[in-house]
């Protein structure tokens, strides 16, 4: 069976890993990097992602997307606060978030899958296959709306997604393969942009999840933003100039911050340098990492009340846990550890690399749906309660969060009104009372046989699938009939939108490789053209003038071939090119050799 | 939104008993697999949970025995083995799945599990509790009327740690009170056991049984009661 690769599809960096051997194993790209930097440019040339998209984020500030995760299954109202901090501009269409790009709009869901399928690539190149099934991790405190929107990102960058996996859990099967673990582990997940807790019961291969709390909007990116925001502040006060008017600056000041940051997980004092704009000179400021705590100190002070709760929805206090798992890049810093270990009480284990780990889980989960592992299993729940809309604004609960998926219940409905014919239903998803403060997941109308009111009675079962995404189906229980239900999602693509996107993306990805494999082609002929050269250097007496002719007739059409547009052509000529030079090769190779032993014996008499 | 009306998978609602194998039409002899084509078969509706997880219906349970039979059910049913086999086997795998994490959630903790057996013994006990128990009756409006005056009081004045101190003191006698009904719980749960280890068929025992399962349902509506107004008075207290 074709192979299925683990994607961690991260806020800064994202990763692609497959199982090997019993072990998973991380893809590293040509650069022998393994982790591909989240960000997509738009540049005169198309679309770039990865490690030379990050070059555009201060040349070209407003076509480059980062942090797009932070969008995903959002509207725009739940981004507001923090729309200034983002140079490239957000729009909404049909409750999705668009991000505009020069002259056309993207859905995140739509840059996502230009990182995934730089990832795909990766991995194709990497194992010489075609790769079309993946599992692709999510925080594990993502809603309906934000898995869906994941899920619809892979179909887009022509995956089938075959499982969405939580990150904590994914770097639990990791660290469980590798360390043999039995017993109770805490996860916690602090990465760019998201913060995850879990709490897991590990038994003979069983990893059941008994509790998972967090917080999907805090991570490395606010440490960050805290000490850009202090740059900007003293060089406003300092020069009297206002960065915030200059978005390639911005970015600057932006990786300068992550920088620093990071290197004060080593260091104990980190000058940060900028140059600022309009010839004003350079900004440059010692920060200590007792400065950067108390900077960050609140925000890291957040996640300990996620912890808390997951604890008590586990019905354990902090002595019962066994391990603590540290997973995510932010949980190098120093701070980050400390109120790690004082809120569990032991020294948290970063033994694996805490941005590969996550990456390596879900390539094990990859591996259990293939069919390879069959000793391991997961048992994940759903973060959140899902319910419905009942009168008075009030959202009645049907399936509990931390319940183990899948995950199912059911509800009647029937009617108050005689001949009514329809039943309209609010999905949602959040653990407050009312209606407004929860999650708005999808609405639907339920067909209903027009009867005297309190007649009709409608079966709806609301599942949540091992994926924690919810799937409704209807049943008539007078009739046996079922129905099919349109839900319109509230902060979702429609079905038919994720359709025409997958159409667009083939047909760029059409346009893609045919610009990909002319490129190659072209590099290819430029080295075969250099090394002909050389050898007529040096070998051109050697061989007859017919021979000569004929490869000079073949480097013209090699060079002609290669004006075109047509990778094959160039190819098929060099190829010709490579005939052509044969006798020349092996002519020069024998010569080679002759020297060779020419200068051997030379050397043997001295 | 209309009106609905609740219906937790009530194990009454039943549909044809499975015997059938859908695959092959053999007879299915085994517990979960066709023995003939191996197919995995829908759990049937039918089945209580305390039958699905092999465990007797009894209160009292082996959560050990418990647990292990939900990771080898969990083995045989989740999704994840069911990636490469037909639409139909995953359909079922799924339904599978997600009855048995109901059945053990329903199981593993034990006022669920009481108000499920009184499900099956009795009928439903979720339209019961809206009245507070009769002997904590008086003591209950007065605790309403102290919460009530707590509440518009000054922070900080005397009779706000007066009223607190009277909140106080009522929340220890509620949680001991809470204390008492679990202990009394606990012995239901044993006369229940013990009498369906009789397996008397007797008038008596019919007596009997109608005496416990009386018991159980009222001590579940007072505990539920109690537990309201004791998060209450955690909550306004703090």
């Amino acid at each position: 069976m074709a192979r299925i690769v683990g994607i961690d599809l991260g806020t800064t960096n994202s990763l692609v890993a497959y199982m090997a051997g019993g072990h998973p194993h991380v893809i590293p790209g040509r650069n022998e990097r393994t982790m591909v930097p989240s960000v997509v440019a738009m540049t005169d040339n198309g679309l770039i992602v990865g490690d030379p998209a990050k070059e555009h984020l201060t040349r070209n500030p407003e076509r480059t997307v980062y942090s797009v995760k932070r969008f995903m299954g959002k509207g725009l109202e739940d981004v507001q606060s923090e729309l200034a901090y983002f140079p490239y501009q957000l729009t909404e269409q049909g409750g999705v978030i668009r991000i505009k790009l020069g002259e056309k709009t993207y859905s995140p869901p739509q840059i996502s899958a230009m990182i995934l399928k730089e990832l795909k690539q990766r991995a194709e190149a990497h194992l010489g296959e075609s790769i079309t099934r993946a599992v692709i991790t999510v925080p594990a405190y993502f809603n309906d709306s934000q898995r869906q929107a994941t899920k619809d990102a892979g179909m887009i960058a022509g995956l089938d997604v075959l499982r969405i996996i939580n990150e904590p859990t994914a770097a639990s099967l990791a660290y469980g393969l590798q360390r043999k673990t039995q017993g109770t582990i805490a996860v916690y997940d602090l990465g760019g942009g998201t913060f995850d807790i879990s709490i897991l019961k590990l038994k003979n291969g069983i990893f059941e999840v008994l509790a998972t709390n967090g917080d999907t909007h805090l991570g490395g990116d606010d440490f960050d933003r805290q000490i850009a925001d202090l740059f900007v502040r003293e060089i406003l006060e300092q020069q009297g100039l206002d960065l915030t008017s200059y978005p390639d600056h911005m970015q600057a000041v932006r990786l300068e911050a992550e920088r620093t940051k990071i290197r004060l997980s080593n260091e104990l004092k980190v000058t940060a340098v900028l140059d600022l704009p309009g010839g004003k000179g350079r900004y440059s400021r010692d920060l200590t990492r007792d400065q950067l705590e108390s900077l960050t100190r609140k925000l890291v002070e957040r996640t300990l009340e996620p912890c808390r709760l997951a604890l008590k929805d586990a019905a354990l206090t902090s002595s019962d846990i066994d391990e603590v798992v540290l997973v995510g890049g932010s949980t190098r810093m120093p701070l980050v550890r400390q109120l790690v270990q004082a809120l569990f009480g032991k020294e948290p284990h970063c033994e694996l690399n805490p941005d590969e780990v996550v990456a390596l889980g879900a390539a094990v989960q990859a591996d259990i749906l293939s069919g390879g592992t069959t000793d391991l299993l997961l048992l994940d729940v759903t973060p959140l309660s899902l319910g419905i809309e009942t009168m008075g604004g009030v959202m009645s609960s049907l399936i509990r969060r931390n319940t183990t998926i899948p995950a199912s219940a059911k509800e009647m409905f029937t009617t108050y009104v005689d001949g009514q014919t329809g039943v309209d239903i609010h999905i949602l998803q959040g653990e407050r009372e009312l209606v407004k403060d929860n999650r708005s997941l999808a609405r639907f109308r339920l067909k209903v046989p027009p009867l005297p009111a309190g007649v009709p009675r409608i079966e709806v079962t609301f599942l949540i699938d091992a994926n924690g995404i919810l799937n409704v189906s209807a049943r008539d229980v007078r009739t046996g009939d079922t129905q099919s239900l349109a839900v319109k999602p509230s902060y979702g693509l429609k079905d038919d939108e994720v359709e025409r996107m997958i159409g667009e993306s083939y047909k760029f990805a059409a346009d893609d490789l045919k610009a990909r494999q002319l490129i190659e082609a072209r590099t290819e002929a430029d080295a075969i053209l250099m090394a002909t050269e050389k050898a007529l250097k040096q070998g051109a007496h050697l061989v007859g003038e017919e021979d000569l002719s004929s490869i000079r007739t073949a480097i013209r059409a090699v060079e002609a071939a290669k004006s075109g547009e047509d990778h094959k052509a160039i190819r098929a000529k060099m190829a010709d090119l490579e005939k052509a030079t044969h006798h020349l090769a092996e002519v020069l190779m024998d010569s080679s050799l002759k020297e060779a032993l020419e200068n051997k014996k030379l050397t043997e008499i001295t | 939104m209309d009106h609905h009306t609740h219906s937790t998978a009530s194990p009454r609602e039943l549909q044809m008993a499975r015997s059938m194998c859908w695959h092959c039409q053999s007879e299915v002899a085994g517990e979960y697999f066709c023995d003939r084509c191996v197919k995995v078969q829908p759990v049937s509706k039918e089945l209580d949970y305390f039958t699905c997880l092999g465990i007797p219906r009894r209160l009292t349970i082996d959560q050990h025995q418990l647990e292990n039979k939900f990771y080898e059910l969990s083995r045989a049913f989740h999704p994840d083995f069911y990636q490469n086999k037909s639409t139909a086997e995953q359909t079922i795998s799924l339904g599978n799945s997600a009855l048995l994490n109901t059945a053990y959630r329903t199981l593993r903790d034990p006022i669920e599990r009481a108000e499920y057996l009184l499900d099956l013994e009795a009928g439903s006990v979720k339209e019961i509790r809206n009245s507070p128990p009769a002997d904590l009756f008086e003591e209950i409006l007065e605790l309403q009327d102290t919460l009530n005056e707590y509440r518009t009081t000054d922070r900080a004045s005397e009779t706000e740690s007066t009223l607190r101190a009277k909140l106080q003191s009522e929340r220890n006698t509620l949680e001991q009170r809470q204390r008492d009904m679990e202990t009394a719980l606990q012995q239901l749960f044993v006369q229940w056991d013990a009498l369906q280890d009789r397996g008397e068929a007797t008038g008596q025992a019919r007596v009997e049984r109608d005496r416990i399962l009386k018991e159980i349902r009222e001590n579940l509506s007072n505990r539920t009661y109690v537990k309201n107004i004791v998060s209450d008075l955690v909550s306004t207290i703090g």
